[in-house]
């Protein structure tokens, strides 16, 4: 399955709205945690600055979040799990607001209560979770739902190959296959849970096989394309549609940063996400785009400063929003 | 398990009465359905769904593989689109398998979406012991699910509570925890309690969270207590009135929403409380009540030190004469209750404790 022009042309704004958002949040992460806190031993405070908390980014990894979601619409659901803001982004989940939330902001997703791991919004039907693994059940449930809605809805798990050892996934991946339903799971491989390798971690090159388990199709995507990412998922979500059951989908992905950022990464070799920069996804998606005429340099440069303004006017938004009320911190345990 | 017709008022056991209520529910909204390990053609394990599959079919009576996990957080996840989902999970004591989606995401996804989320799921699940299935078999465990926010606890006593209760449930935008124990289900393979079989109206009726219940008034001594131990603290009520000991119980009914007004109420007027519980000692309900009590000593005067009977920090045993040592027994309930009434007045402890 070939993208339209629309469609590359929209993964290749995603994209560099992606990135130009993870690395502008590399940067303000780091305000107030360095330069390094001495006193009390402190060398990196987690806590403080304006986005305080754990933070896992995903620059390497849009095309997997691209490639899929390029297929959805509105009504589909996306779970995704702690590295997730590329997926929210290419599902359409509202900037600022998602932004305001990893402040800590009463304007944001969740007012706060959330943080940059647990983002959720009903309207576009994305939600993610710090837990490895925990998203595979919960898009089943998605999935479930559309069938007894009677709609052609599907939904995505997103997780990563170090959640696939765990038991929810291969629990999921049965009840999908034997419920027959419109849900897609899609591993990112970015070869390292937290910090332990895929050959410490897991007894098979590539989880795709492990679909045969399960009987359903396995889909390897060797390359951290987003135009092959969107053939396998393009195909997966369209037998998911027909009513043809699940897709497991594994994509060989990048992660440049560390698995949170102040992660020292000693496990990882010197030179390692320099050299995988490189070979960028999205510059080669540009380069693509250009030889086919479908965008030129001042193009180029015009989307780019656009995304860069969206992303700008998102971190404003969530640094001059106001905090919650602490009193507001005894509301919304229930519903009612 | 039938029907009886007693005096003219239908009676149901109390497995009949969920059923029921379940029922009732999927016909008048259709987005509420049951899924769980043998609710179909076994009708639960519990007979908590008897009838059910052939009224509604497979679709809206889903048969599970035994997979909590996987269950568990589709229930998150229909509900997330909707959807009412019921997941019954046949034993309390099997939640560990699955905890992680039920106090991770059903019980914080609403609050970490700031309220924007809303999670409709009720799972039902079986307590408590007495029938000799020994430590993995026959816990109670409410408790731990109180502990955690973002989680509504129901375990009723009796037919016509579990009714009522189970549609407030199902009704309820939040996630519900619907005990009910083994023991006074009204299975026909397990001795149970005859109380817990009462008149159930045929129609739908909802009976809100958080309203205790008398079932007996009383003036000397308040029995907080719920699920079967509601049933044995009858029993024992009925006996120490003999004795001349005028006995209140209270069934809690829900302990998240907590009726905590209720107690109150009830041991102010008798000034002497015994907390009856199933569940764990330590850390569980029963501490709960006792604070509760303590930390309104300034309006209640207690005539006795608070009295806790529950589970002593022991897993349950198999051997019969240890499980029945462990859980308290209509025995274990007066002997506590004629110890509260023989205490001095606690005025007097507090006194001779100065001199």
């Amino acid at each position: 399955m070939q993208p339209t022009r629309e469609h590359l042309l929209w993964m290749y704004e995603k994209m560099i709205e992606i990135r130009e958002y993870e690395e502008t949040m590399a940067k303000v992460y780091l305000e107030g945690k360095l330069p390094p806190k001495i006193q009390k031993g402190l060398a990196f405070d987690i806590g403080a600055g304006p986005v305080p908390g754990e933070m896992h980014l995903a620059a390497g990894q849009e095309p997997v979040a691209v490639g899929v979601c390029a297929h959805l619409g509105n009504d589909d659901s996306v779970v995704g799990a702690h590295r997730s803001h590329h997926f929210a982004i290419a599902k359409g989940v509202p900037l600022d607001a998602m932004t305001a939330e990893m402040f800590g902001k009463d304007t944001g997703l969740g007012r706060g209560k959330g943080g940059h791991m647990h983002l959720f919004h009903v309207p576009t039907k994305f939600s993610c979770s710090g837990i490895v693994g925990a998203s595979a059940p919960q898009a089943c449930g998605a999935a479930l739902a559309a069938r007894k809605l009677g709609k052609d809805w599907v939904a995505i798990a997103f997780f990563g190959e170090g959640a696939a050892n765990q038991g929810a996934f291969h629990e999921a991946l049965n009840l999908a296959a034997v419920w027959k339903l419109p849900v897609v799971f899609v591993c990112e491989d970015n070869k390292y849970g937290i910090s332990v390798e895929k050959s410490v971690s897991t007894s098979v090159a590539s989880n795709a096989v492990r679909g045969a388990a399960y009987g359903m199709p396995g889909v390897l995507v060797e390359r951290n394309d987003a135009v092959e990412v969107y053939a396998a998922a393009g195909a997966a979500i369209a037998r998911a549609r027909r009513g043809e059951g699940p897709t497991l989908i594994e994509v060989k992905t990048d992660r440049y940063f560390g698995h949170f950022q102040g992660d020292p990464e000693t496990y990882r070799p010197k030179g390692e996400s320099a050299a995988l920069r490189q070979d960028d996804p999205i510059v080669r998606l540009g380069a693509r785009l250009r030889a086919e005429g479908l965008i030129d340099d001042a193009q180029d440069r015009d989307l780019r400063l656009k995304a860069s303004a969206r992303v700008e006017a998102a971190f404003a938004f969530g640094r001059n929003s106001p905090y919650p009320d602490p009193q507001d911190a005894l509301k919304h345990v229930f519903a009612d | 398990m039938q029907n009886n017709t007693k005096s003219g008022v239908r009676t149901l056991t109390m497995a009949q009465a969920i059923a029921e209520a379940i029922g009732q529910e999927m016909e008048r909204d259709s987005s509420v359905f049951v899924m769980g390990e043998d609710i179909g053609k076994y009708g639960g394990i519990f007979s908590a769904t008897t009838g059910l599959l052939d009224r509604f079919g497979p679709e809206r009576i889903m048969e599970t593989p035994i997979s909590e996990t996987a269950f568990m957080g589709a229930a998150v996840g229909a509900a997330a689109e909707g959807l009412r989902p019921i997941a019954e999970l046949m034993f309390v004591d099997f939640f560990g398998v699955c905890f992680d989606q039920i106090y991770n995401h059903m019980a914080k996804n609403s609050y970490m979406s700031g309220g924007a989320l809303k999670l409709p799921v009720v799972i039902t699940t079986g307590i408590g012991g007495g029938y000799n299935d020994a430590a993995q078999h026959s816990q109670c465990l409410y408790a731990s699910f109180a502990h955690m926010p973002g989680l509504k606890v129901v375990v009723p006593s009796n037919a016509y509570d579990a009714k009522g209760l189970m549609v407030q449930a199902i009704r309820d935008d939040n996630p519900v925890v619907f005990c009910y124990h083994k023991g006074i289900m009204g299975l026909s393979w397990m001795s149970y309690f005859e109380g817990s079989t009462n008149a159930v109206p045929e129609e739908a009726y909802a009976i809100p969270f958080g309203e205790s219940r008398i079932v007996r008034e009383g003036r000397d001594v308040t029995i907080v207590t719920l699920s079967q131990m509601v049933q044995k603290a009858a029993i024992a009520a009925e006996q120490l009135a003999q004795e001349g000991i005028s006995v209140e119980v209270l069934d809690l009914r829900t302990i998240v929403p907590l009726d905590r007004a209720g107690v109150l109420a009830s041991v102010a007027k008798t000034g002497r409380v015994l907390i009856a519980d199933e569940d764990y000692l330590s850390f569980g309900l029963s501490g709960e009540i006792a604070a509760l009590v303590a930390e309104h000593l300034d309006t209640i005067q207690l005539r006795a030190p608070v009295k806790r009977l529950a589970v002593p920090d022991v897993p349950i045993p198999f051997s019969r004469p240890l499980e029945q040592a462990v859980i308290p027994q209509v025995d274990a309930i007066a002997d506590a209750v004629r110890a509260l009434v023989r205490a001095e007045p606690i005025h007097q402890l507090q006194q001779g404790a100065q001199a």
